[in-house]
């Protein structure tokens, strides 16, 4: 049981790294409480799986501390640190049986047989691996064996966190919901600190109290899942959650104000001064509604998903995107559409502008 | 869907059915023939039964060179087994240094069989070559072509000079195949490098081991060229394997009737100690 804080975390993966772009992970300070479900979320390369491998101790940072409660690990090999992690591929002990295997951590740190047979028992009825303790883990299908190389990490009673490294990847679709939902169980009922890396925002959201959103190698923002759809600090969170993502507009700054296919707009927030590289506002597809006064635009796409229809309008030479409830009017070729003003924010070189700090 | 039924397309077959009658079962059934029937010379031939069976099967000849046999395969089984799993291990598995491993451990492979067996006579004469004048140097009295216990000394020690190598490439290819996460698991769950070795090395290298294993028996049992070339059986008979009596009694004594039921016996027993092995080696897959 700890509170996990990385200071001044940067690694690279060359020996002398000059440029930025030789950083694996950049700059990057960060605190998980006791107990807490977080997730790390990101394309495929943005550093998360080395920043897990970092926390659970089998990789060194090239820079900075990682801290368990107060005690610096940094420098601690894997099974000093109490750590449990289940792998993106099920990793067994092909030979032994799903007993043996849930032991063989207990074993291993010399824990009498008869406690060994205590948590096994106990963590088998949580798993739903009790029917199966007598068979060969290797016969078990991908999901038992997830369950398994989960279960040695539950079967612990000192680890400090476990962490998943995109643990569903080879899970059949229609297993991927009961796991995720015994994962989230299983939290709850073991409250031990547990870090989730995927790519897939679903299985972020839905497991996780707190979001990690990382891209190139650099957190982008820290959220509960409300926050990262409500109120995105970076164009990459507002692309990246949501489906489909937010829409994404080029615009001109003129005192603060954003101006798009020359309109001034109403927005939740204010530049100071326009910036040289770029200046954009985000909006949402559930922010655009259509109406009878506001921006000219033309409906070009209208796609059927669901109980929304998602409508692809063109708008001062730029394509974006309309959600619009299933049932509701949408206008053919010419239509005017709205910004919700609250939920329309400017960004600036990719940031939120005027955002208090760097997360 | 209707299948076309054409019988002419047999014919496409039948150069390969040429190819394996001439190469494979021609030559079998000479030598079953042969088994069956006794000659006195001028290419007559009278019918023996199983009698050749029963001679060869009732020989102490054919006994002792049965015994030495399974003494030595067993013996390299025992030494490049182990021996080969221990030097995959401890070679490197990343870096330049992989391929220096990899092409010094073919190395030996690629040599012609005489050639192994010519540079081992040199190199173990006691009075001019290097390993056998060394060992007489610190006070071994070695001498492979007169006693026994060097002869075998130097025999196993040029199977394995020669042969470990195959067990060391299998074993390295199995376990580069391993992924890292099994390491990377093994330690987080705290487990040894013994228990590495014993419930993630091994289990995965089990496969290759077995063809291994399987490779090295079948080459060792008919092992001929080197021994032959080395000792040529000596001194006396006490290097004689089966194939080096085989071809003794065939072309020396040129006895074709009990050297061809021979022949028959040795094939079975190959045959049925191959079956003996596969079968044990992957009984465990089968219960599954």
């Amino acid at each position: 049981m700890a509170r996990i804080t990385l200071s001044q975390l940067r690694h690279s993966y060359m020996a002398n790294p000059v440029d930025e772009a030789d950083w694996a992970l950049k700059q990057l300070d960060l605190q998980w409480d006791d107990g807490g479900a977080y997730a790390l979320l990101g394309p495929s390369g943005c550093g998360k799986t080395t920043l897990l491998n970092i926390i659970s101790g089998l990789l060194e940072p090239s820079h900075g501390r990682i801290l368990f409660n107060d005690e610096d690990v940094t420098h601690l090999p894997p099974e000093q640190r109490h750590i449990a992690q289940v792998f993106q591929f099920p990793v067994v002990y092909d030979t032994m049986t799903v007993y043996d295997n849930l032991a063989f951590p207990l074993r291993n740190r010399g824990v009498p047989e008869s406690e060994v047979d205590k948590r096994v028992t106990e963590i088998a009825a949580m798993t739903d691996l009790t029917a199966m303790l007598k068979k060969r883990a290797a016969g078990l299908t991908a999901d038992g064996k997830q369950k398994i190389s989960l279960g040695r990490g539950l079967v612990r009673t000192d680890v400090n966190a476990i962490l998943f490294d995109e643990p569903l990847t080879v899970i059949d679709p229609h297993l991927k919901f009961q796991l995720r939902s015994k994962l989230k169980e299983l939290h709850q009922r073991v409250s031990r600190t547990m870090i989730y890396v995927t790519h897939d925002q679903t299985e972020a959201l839905t497991f996780a109290d707190k979001v990690v959103v990382m891209n190139v190698g650099e957190v982008v923002q820290i959220g509960t899942p409300e926050e990262l759809f409500d109120e995105p600090q970076h164009t990459f969170v507002g692309h990246f959650i949501g489906s489909p993502g937010m829409n994404v507009l080029p615009c001109d700054i003129d005192h603060g104000q954003a101006v798009f296919a020359g309109q001034r707009l109403e927005t939740a927030n204010k530049a100071a001064q326009a910036s040289q590289n770029s200046n954009e506002i985000g909006v949402r597809p559930e922010h655009v509604r259509f109406s009878s006064t506001g921006l000219d635009a033309r409906v070009v796409k209208v796609s059927d998903a669901g109980r929304f229809n998602i409508v692809e309008a063109e708008c001062g030479g730029h394509s974006l995107k309309v959600l619009v409830k299933e049932g509701a009017e949408i206008p053919s070729e010419t239509a005017k559409l709205e910004f919700i003003p609250e939920s329309t924010r400017i960004y600036q070189d990719g940031w939120l502008a005027g955002r208090r700090s760097a997360p | 869907m209707n299948k076309t039924v054409n019988q002419k397309a047999w014919f496409l077959v039948l150069p390969v059915l040429l190819l394996v009658a001439f190469n494979a079962i021609v030559p079998l059934m000479t030598v079953v023939n042969y088994s069956v029937q006794e000659t006195f010379g001028n290419n007559v031939f009278f019918w023996a039964g199983i009698s050749w069976f029963e001679d060869v099967l009732r020989s102490p000849r054919f006994h002792d060179a049965l015994g030495r046999q399974l003494t030595f395969t067993f013996t390299i089984l025992l030494i490049e087994v182990p021996l080969g799993v221990i030097i995959a291990l401890a070679m490197p598995r990343k870096g330049i240094w992989v391929s220096v491993c990899l092409v010094l451990m073919a190395m030996p492979l690629l040599i012609p069989w005489n050639v192994v067996g010519a540079m081992w006579n040199i190199f173990a004469l006691p009075e001019i070559g290097l390993l056998g004048k060394t060992l007489n140097a610190i006070g071994f009295d070695y001498n492979y072509t007169r006693q026994t216990g060097d002869a075998w000394f130097t025999l196993i020690l040029m199977d394995v000079w020669h042969w470990t190598s195959l067990v060391v490439l299998l074993a390295y290819a199995g376990l580069v195949s391993i992924p890292d996460a099994y390491y990377q698991a093994a330690k987080i769950d705290g487990a040894s490098s013994w228990a590495i070795f014993r419930y993630i090395q091994l289990p995965k290298m089990k496969r290759v081991l077995t063809i291994a294993i399987l490779l090295r028996f079948m080459d060792s049992f008919n092992i001929y060229t080197e021994p032959s070339v080395l000792t040529g059986g000596g001194p006396g008979n006490s290097t004689t394997l089966l194939s080096i009596d085989l071809v003794k009694i065939a072309l020396g004594q040129f006895d074709l009737g009990p050297a061809a039921a021979m022949s028959l016996i040795y094939f079975l027993v190959i045959l049925l100690m191959s079956w003996i092995f596969y079968t044990v080696m992957t009984r465990d897959e089968a219960n599954q």
